[in-house]
């Protein structure tokens, strides 16, 4: 037997005195870390399997279990890493990519922890959101730069169509196929009470859910899965994947085994067969294929729908965006580099794009120099994690947010970060249908309408705070934000001043 | 009345329900204690099969052949909880044979039969089973 | 609002009384038993000798179950005929009680057949009535030896009830296996065998040729020495009061679905009368303690003006000897599946694609799924009957039924 250069990264602690032997971590586990040893009569556990995805330590019906990081260690190297030496056995083991999945998990700066937000104190009174009207309600799209009016002097309706979202919120594109039916069930109805949107990614649209369509934003990307006219129309916007944030130039890939009858017929294509997305559209070249893409979607559905570009945040991505916001479309989606994804190669998701705090700030910043800022609507996410997060992202300029990986942790994820084996024991990143029977939608659904009303709440009294009773007023604020820790450099490129300053 | 009702669809064999309820009617203030090296024998029993699996107990009916068929008078219906009163019991088994659902089983000492009551007459207050199942696969509710 | 006469004070009776009055709340109804006893379970008898139960506990219900469902008993009193055209039901005091509806759960009496030498055996029993109990209680002591002539049903819940109490017991049987009407040669050996670990002993395909006082001698050549007696080869039903009044009676007394006799007004339930086995397809005497409620439940409810049918009767039987349980119903005939491993044996019959019968011994968990396969005359191909062959279990009928079964109010 070869030599096993792992050792295991986890230790799954079991307080024999608690533990009842119902075997319940043993019948949830995918990964089979648990079993009950009838000669010992108890039960015990392979380490080397637990992913850490806390799917035991949940359920467990005494707390006997919990999950610790090992304590086994290399000979101190700040340079070689336990972590970096573990990377190269695995691909000496393998000769193959490393894969990862969910958002960049490496100590980068966190820009959001770096910013604090204002409140009023004496002049500019704040406002209670439980006695005043305080507005969350937002849309998204074009909006017109002149009043036209008709030869009899008479207001012309010009305005592009829009989004209303009641909360500057929408969950963003996890397909069906990275995510299982009763996930995308859960988004699909948590979108339609909570009056937002969930966004289908590149998976196509499962037929059940049309119905939600009025709450649903179908995504063209390169791959054109499951796009068809109906498609276009299901939707109340179409979105234009060009890049994501976790995986920024290169394409995606679903494999076979993953294509289920359901899911080839969702995706139009063949049952088994490798879903390949390209890593460029490859009839987008230039802004101007870009602009032939956009109308093309805005011709097959009737010029009644907001066409969304989606791009990953990469180092010009202000001027990528100025771009696109004269391509036609209504509303740039930007990603950035925290943002997860079901499976990509580790390399990329660990070191390719840019922090959406940094992107988001260029962007708003540059489409005000050239005057055309209101050519969009401007919806960022790759790693929203809080109300918090969410009111300094509009007050850097945003219109709105795209959370997925909170969504996912609403809906039981418990970032395991092994969403690309395809194992995941809570029902979401997975078509096993044993597993995928683990997320009701019955109650993901409501988790999903918890979490963002909880976080309407919490708008409220921020912005209350701030003497603020419209979210629109909030856009593009920055003198409601204030960097701390942070050079002149990063301060100048987020358009904000130092706290204290 | 409420009643319980289960949703094969989102059992997960989990087995969790069984342990919940032992615990409820156990008279134990911990299940560690109530539950260590013991063998349970749930009034709710999960049936397993391929890739399906549910949990079965009292249905509760409203024509119960358990209550008809009881040959002591130790089933009744009250308030239309299906009541059994383990002092009139003699352990015949007259009802196991007449249960359609197979929701009535021997004791754990077997001079007797248990059953589900809905915990009305232990400490949990409403199923326990319901309480205990993750994904909502057993539900207390009024149909 | 009209007056409901009931004969009998057990099963049925009491089953008629709650039929009555979950249609009816008003009507009178008049209840005449022979037994002076508050109404309890005849099958007790045993446990009681067996130190199971009480003569509280084993009252079939509560105290107030007449004033609950206001029920006037005439206690001990006997009913000797009825004039269905009158209306009306004499009493051996002579009083006369008229009805509007008449329910008759007149029961059974133990058969003793004529034996040779019986009359000159002092202590002898039968075993069907609390009263038999407690005289059978008195007559024996820790020194006795007891003979119980018949191994079936009631025979050996006797044996059961006395079995720790006594010296020794002898059981003689016509039949060649014990409880013949209820197991099979094969279950009838596993059954005897564990009886027999607790001291009782058996002669069968044997009869009391002769009884002396303290000694029986067998046809065999066997000579089986007594003190005490027990006679409990079966029993009859009493169908004297309406055949006398020109009720129509097979072996028992003839009722149509809804329990009610040839004669008008007239309903009855319960061993006095028969029922439609649907195992075999004919009418028998389906003398056991659920048929007998439901038949007078179901009377209950039509005489009070409610709807509702006794159908699907099957012979069933649930009995336990020394904490050794088993389960059967149905009728046993067509192919067999046989299951046997150590303590537990099982048998399914089952023809054109119906179960039509089972045994369980040791192992009956579940069993009722079997009855109710039996009962409802399920198709065989609806379900899976390979799984359900295993053990009885919802998972082998299709996921709408099961739906139905467990995600329905019933």
């Amino acid at each position: 037997m070869a030599i096993d250069y792992l050792y295991p990264e986890y230790e799954i602690v079991r307080d024999t005195n608690k533990c009842i032997a119902c075997r319940v971590c043993e019948r949830q586990c995918s990964n089979e870390a648990h079993h009950y040893d009838p000669e010992q009569g108890k039960m015990v556990a392979d380490n080397a399997k637990c992913v850490c995805c806390h799917r035991c330590v949940s359920l467990c019906p005494t707390k006997a279990i919990k999950i610790v990081k090992s304590n086994h260690t290399f000979k101190a190297n700040a340079n070689w890493t336990g972590k970096t030496i573990t990377e190269i056995y695995r691909q000496a083991n393998s000769g193959g990519v490393l894969l990862s999945s969910m958002g960049n998990p490496e100590p980068f700066p966190v820009y959001w922890d770096k910013i604090l937000l204002n409140a009023s104190q004496v002049t500019n009174p704040s406002i209670d959101p439980l006695r005043e009207p305080m507005e969350t309600k937002t849309y998204l799209g074009k909006k017109p730069g002149k009043i036209e009016r008709d030869k009899n002097g008479k207001l012309v309706n010009n305005m592009a169509p829009q989004l209303e979202l009641a909360t500057p919120v929408m969950f963003s594109a996890m397909s069906y196929g990275s995510i299982s039916y009763n996930a995308h069930e859960s988004l699909a109805r948590a979108a339609e009470e909570l009056g937002i949107y969930y966004n289908t990614g590149e998976g196509g649209l499962h037929q059940d859910f049309y119905k939600y369509g009025p709450n649903t934003i179908v995504q063209v990307a390169s791959g054109r899965f499951g796009v068809s006219k109906d498609y276009l129309n299901a939707g109340a916007a179409i979105e234009i994947k060009i890049g994501q944030g976790a995986k920024p130039g290169i394409g995606g890939h679903l494999p076979g085994i993953k294509v289920s009858a359901d899911i080839s017929k969702t995706r139009m294509i063949p049952i088994g067969s490798d879903a390949i997305s390209p890593a460029p559209h490859h009839d987008i070249y230039s802004i101007e294929d870009l602009r032939q893409l956009v109308y093309s979607l805005k011709e097959a559905s009737d010029y009644k729908k907001p066409v969304i570009v989606k791009i990953a945040a990469v180092h010009n991505v202000a001027a990528i965006a100025s771009g696109i916001a004269r391509s036609g479309a209504d509303i740039i989606a930007i990603d950035g580099y925290r943002g997860g994804t079901g499976a990509a190669p580790t390399r990329i998701r660990d070191n390719v794009g840019i922090p959406i705090e940094l992107a988001l700030a260029s962007v708003d910043a540059r489409l005000r120099e050239e005057g055309i800022r209101d050519n969009v609507g401007i919806v960022v996410g790759g790693s929203i994690r809080s109300s918090a997060d969410l009111v300094k992202a509009i007050a850097l300029g945003a219109d709105a947010c795209y959370i997925a990986t909170a969504a996912c942790l609403a809906m039981g994820c418990h970032l395991c970060r092994t969403c690309q084996t395809g194992k995941c024991n809570w029902g979401i990143a997975t078509q096993r249908p044993e597993l995928v029977k683990r997320l009701n939608p019955d109650i993901g659904y409501k988790r999903l309408v918890n979490l963002v009303h909880a976080w309407d709440h919490e708008i409220k009294e921020i912005m209350g705070g701030m003497g603020i009773n419209s979210i629109e007023s909030l856009r593009g604020n920055r003198l409601m934000l204030r960097g701390i820790g942070l050079s002149d450099r990063g301060l100048s490129i987020l358009g904000i001043k130092h706290a204290g300053e | 009345m409420k009643r319980i009702y289960v949703n094969e669809k989102w059992c997960l064999g989990c087995h969790l329900c069984e342990y919940y309820c032992a615990y409820a009617n156990s008279g134990k203030d911990s299940m560690v204690n109530a539950l260590k090296n013991v063998k349970i024998n749930p009034r709710i029993q999960v049936e397993e099969g391929e890739g399906i699996n549910f949990a079965v107990s009292c249905r509760h009916c409203k024509d119960p052949l358990c209550v008809k068929s009881c040959i002591t008078g130790a089933l009744t219906i009250e308030n239309g909880v299906i009541s059994f009163n383990h002092d009139k019991c003699v352990g015949c088994y007259t009802c196991i044979l007449s249960c359609p659902y197979g929701c009535i089983m021997p004791d754990s000492e077997g001079h007797a039969v248990q059953k589900c009551e809905l915990c009305t007459k232990n400490a949990c207050g409403e199923p326990a089973c319901v309480k205990g199942c993750p994904n909502q696969a057993i539900v207390f509710e009024e149909r | 609002m009209s007056k409901i006469v009931i004969i009998g004070n057990s099963a049925a009776a009491v089953g008629c009384v709650e039929g009555v009055r979950s249609v009816d709340k008003n009507s009178e109804i008049v209840l005449i038993a022979s037994e002076k006893h508050h109404t309890y379970s005849r099958p007790l008898i045993s446990y009681l000798l067996y130190g199971k139960t009480d003569e509280q506990r084993m009252k079939y219900r509560p105290d107030s179950f007449y004033s609950d469902n206001m029920v006037d008993t005439m206690l001990g009193k006997t009913a000797v005929s009825v004039d269905p055209k009158g209306h009306t039901v004499k009493l051996e005091s002579g009083e006369v009680i008229s009805y509007d509806k008449l329910m008759v759960a007149t029961g059974s009496s133990p058969f003793v057949p004529p034996m040779k030498g019986l009359d000159k055996v002092e202590k002898k029993f039968t075993f069907m009535t609390l009263d038999d109990a407690h005289a059978l209680d008195k007559a024996i002591s820790a020194e006795s030896r007891v003979l119980v002539i018949g191994a079936g049903l009631i025979g050996l819940k006797c044996v059961e009830g006395i079995a720790d109490k006594v010296k020794e017991i002898a059981v003689v049987d016509m039949a060649d296996r014990i409880l013949p009407s209820v197991l099979d040669a094969e279950g009838a050996e596993l059954v005897q065998k564990s009886i027999e670990k607790h001291g009782v002993k058996f002669y069968l395909n044997d009869s009391a040729a002769e009884l002396e006082p303290n000694k029986a001698k067998l046809k065999s050549g066997a000579e089986v020495e007594f003190d005490v007696l027990v006679v409990a080869v079966g029993v009859r039903p009493n169908i004297a009061l309406l055949k006398d009044a020109g009720a129509e009676c097979g072996r028992a007394i003839k009722t149509d679905n809804k329990c009610q006799t040839s004669l008008k007004d007239i309903y009855a339930g319960g061993d006095c009368t028969e029922s439609y086995d649907i195992t075999i397809g004919a009418e028998r005497v389906l003398a056991l303690l659920p048929n007998a409620y439901m038949q007078g439940n179901t009377a209950g409810v039509n005489m009070a003006g409610g709807e509702q049918l006794y159908e699907n009767a099957i012979p069933m039987n649930a009995m336990g000897m020394f904490g050794y349980h088993m389960i059967t119903a149905g009728s046993y005939e067509g192919n067999v599946y046989t299951e046997k491993e150590g303590e537990n044996y099982k048998k399914l019959f089952y023809k054109d694609n119906r179960l039509m019968g089972y045994i369980m011994i040791g192992d009956i968990k579940r069993a009722g799924i079997y009855t109710a396969l039996i009962k409802n005359q399920t198709p065989l191909d609806s379900i899976d009957f390979e799984l359900i062959k295993q053990k009885p279990q919802l998972m082998a009928f299709s996921a709408e039924d099961r739906r139905e079964k467990l995600a329905e109010s019933h």
